[in-house]
């Protein structure tokens, strides 16, 4: 039997290992524990704000009510009424947001990744996406007001909000797409182009198809952040308490504007309703959220 | 696929106008190939082609234009009323627009609100950040990191109304004896000091700090993440080697490495918060009474005052003077972001 070999195979010990100094030891654990705290800081206002409102807001969202009813006709003190008015306003100014948002900013993306490559233009448009992406709600909703209320004349109605969503949710389309298309192998491209198949139809047909997953999951995650904006809206339209299914016509009632309004009847039923507005917007943030989740674990981005 | 080749795929060199993508397949930033053309032959030019191009061409112009828009916009809808202000503009704490006939507004006590607000979350969210991002990326087991990093992204997604409410009726009177103990015991300090409401009343500086901490927690986590993400795991390894403890593997690399990257994210963290509307609306209550420099002030901030406002939008003069402090508003959070971003571009960020 050898014996040269039994050095290696024994675990080192002592002389070459030092014990960790008690100080060294107590740094590192009060390392460890600050940063694990850091973690559970951030938790609890999650927490808190979420039990908050389920605890407040629970109440009137069981009402059978409130899901097919409006605020019309309540007096301050008046509990029942429903979201109804409010639900519509704020699908419909965010859908008609996407709905201008979302191709503008897909082709914004396209023009990044597939034409503009370190173009000075494609360095000054990421620059400025940038910007539009740290631009305050309120600077858009006064800029769509100086544009569309001032200067074009229109009064104020549920559609310039939409507009103004519009400058929120660029960004995160342009964002979302630009990463998206960047992910698609080269190999797809040059397989295409090998085909004698021009540009503009690669990319239509095969780099959009291939990111359309990641895409559409970016589109609604910008959905639910411009669906809790409140400030534009309280510059853009008036609130309506009835139903108002026209954009471009009359005070509109949206769920940001409900619960900010709803604070000023500082009755119960005023807080009873403003409480069940919060959770329902929340609900529907987290709904949507959801959908985007799996949405993406549904279709993730096959690249090979 | 190891951690270090992963950073080292993630930053090629010259690539900084692409935004970084980090997928589990590791990130692929080569730019897309263009069609070759044979030199022999001559160079075809589809109509479809050219329509494609100046659309998306036109569509990356519009979005430089809109930023250009904006400004140009609010200054052409400012300057009437501030020909028409009665009071200095920069150095006046009146906002009376009520008569647009007598237009006497200034700016100086909304910059110290929504300067004092902001800078105080800023304090209280940058030690958490970087605590949570190092928690994420260099503690917590593999399997959690990714929905932990969720939760703390959920953050984000709660609407600032909800905010508003919640730190205006719930966190506001539990932190009424907090207030009140900094005022009696710390009253020496100027900051500490009597502001121009009670400190008991919850509606100052002090609550709305804490609400815009929470908001900008997560957008700079998510820099942080990011950034502390990319450490050279070899740099680590290294350190481990000598026989650091985990703290002082990230005392010497991973902080270093990551540290201009983090400024950056709570400069964009500030951004945000200078912008924050709706929260403060609903949580500082407005008086006419100027401030005393103290952090239990309440008042208005740029924002707040804008949506404070939003009932008198009926006179062109009125709006104009609103307009005004927003353009003021959309400067600063021009160069803050434009700082922020130029922080990023500049630091570890894409960097071996």
């Amino acid at each position: 039997m050898r014996t040269d070999t039994a050095d290696i195979e024994r675990p080192a010990r002592t002389p070459a290992f030092q014990p960790l100094s008690l100080g060294r030891k107590v740094r590192n654990h009060a390392a460890t524990t600050l940063f694990a705290l850091a973690f559970v800081v951030a938790v609890i206002p999650l927490l808190w704000v979420l039990v908050t409102l389920v605890r407040r807001g629970l109440v009137p969202m069981l009402n059978a009510d409130w899901w097919t009813h409006s605020f019309y006709g309540l007096l301050p003190n008046d509990f029942g009424g429903g979201i109804y008015h409010a639900l519509v306003g704020t699908l419909e100014q965010t859908l008609v947001c996407a709905l201008i948002a979302v191709p503008l900013g897909v082709s914004v993306g396209i023009f990044l990744i597939e034409y503009g490559r370190n173009s000075r233009l494609a360095k000054t448009t990421t620059f400025m996406v940038d910007i539009l992406s740290g631009l305050p709600s309120i600077v858009a909703g006064l800029f769509i007001y100086a544009l569309w209320i001032t200067t074009f004349g229109f009064d104020r109605s549920g559609f310039a909000v939409s507009l103004s969503l519009v400058l929120l949710m660029l960004p995160v389309v342009v964002r979302v797409t630009e990463t998206m298309l960047m992910i698609v192998p080269d190999e797809l491209r040059e397989a295409s182009y090998a085909l004698g198949v021009p540009k503009w139809k690669t990319i239509v047909k095969v780099v959009l198809p291939t990111s359309l997953s990641g895409i559409l999951t970016g589109i609604i995650l910008g959905l639910a952040r411009v669906m809790g904006e409140t400030a534009p809206l309280l510059i853009l339209v008036g609130y309506s308490r009835a139903i108002n299914f026209n954009l471009f016509d009359g005070p509109m009632a949206s769920l940001p504007l409900t619960v900010y309004t709803a604070r000023k009847t500082s009755t119960e039923a005023g807080e009873y309703r403003m409480w069940g507005a919060a959770l329902t917007l929340v609900l529907l943030i987290m709904l949507i959220n959801l959908i985007a989740t799996l949405l993406s674990k549904l279709f993730a981005v096959k690249t090979k | 696929m190891t951690e270090s080749t992963n950073s080292q795929r993630a930053a090629p060199p010259g690539e900084n106008g692409a935004a970084p993508v980090n997928t589990p397949e590791g990130p692929v930033l080569e730019a897309p190939l263009t069609p070759p053309n044979p030199p022999n032959e001559k160079k075809v030019v589809r109509v479809g082609d050219r329509i494609f191009r100046t659309m998306a061409t036109a569509s990356g112009a519009f979005v430089v234009a809109l930023i250009a828009a904006i400004g140009l916009f609010l200054l052409i809808r400012a300057i009437p009323a501030l020909h028409a202000n009665e009071a200095n503009f920069l150095l006046s704490g009146r906002w009376e627009t009520g008569d647009p006939e007598h237009l006497a507004f200034g700016i100086v006590d909304l910059a110290w609100i929504t300067v004092a607000s902001s800078v105080f979350a800023l304090v209280l969210a940058m030690p958490v950040a970087a605590g949570i991002a190092l928690f994420l990326t260099q503690y917590a087991p593999r399997v959690l990191a990714r929905p932990f990093a969720y939760v703390v992204d959920l953050l984000a997604a709660v609407p600032s109304v909800i905010y508003g409410l919640w730190g205006a009726l719930v966190l506001a009177p539990v932190l009424k004896p907090v207030a009140v103990w900094l005022n009696t015991n710390l009253g020496w300090i100027p900051i500490f000091g009597d502001g121009n409401v009670p400190a008991d009343s919850g509606s100052n500086v002090f609550t709305a700090g804490i609400v815009l901490a929470v908001m900008i927690l997560p957008i700079i986590t998510g820099v942080a993440r990011e950034v502390f993400a990319r450490t050279p795991s070899a740099q680590i390894e290294g350190a481990l080697a000598l026989g650091a403890t985990k703290w002082e593997v990230v005392r010497t690399t991973v902080w270093p490495f990551g540290r201009s990257g983090f400024v950056g994210g709570s400069m964009l963290g500030l951004g945000r918060a200078l912008g924050e509307t709706v929260a403060l609306t609903v949580i500082l209550s407005y008086t006419y009474e100027g401030p005393h420099y103290s952090i239990f002030d309440a008042g208005a901030t740029f924002a707040s005052r804008i949506a404070l406002g939003s009932a008198e939008f009926n006179d062109n003069l009125t709006v104009g003077a609103y307009i005004a402090a927003g353009l003021v508003l959309f400067v600063s959070t021009f160069a803050v972001n434009a700082l922020a971003r130029w922080i990023e571009s500049s630091s570890g960020r894409g960097k071996e």
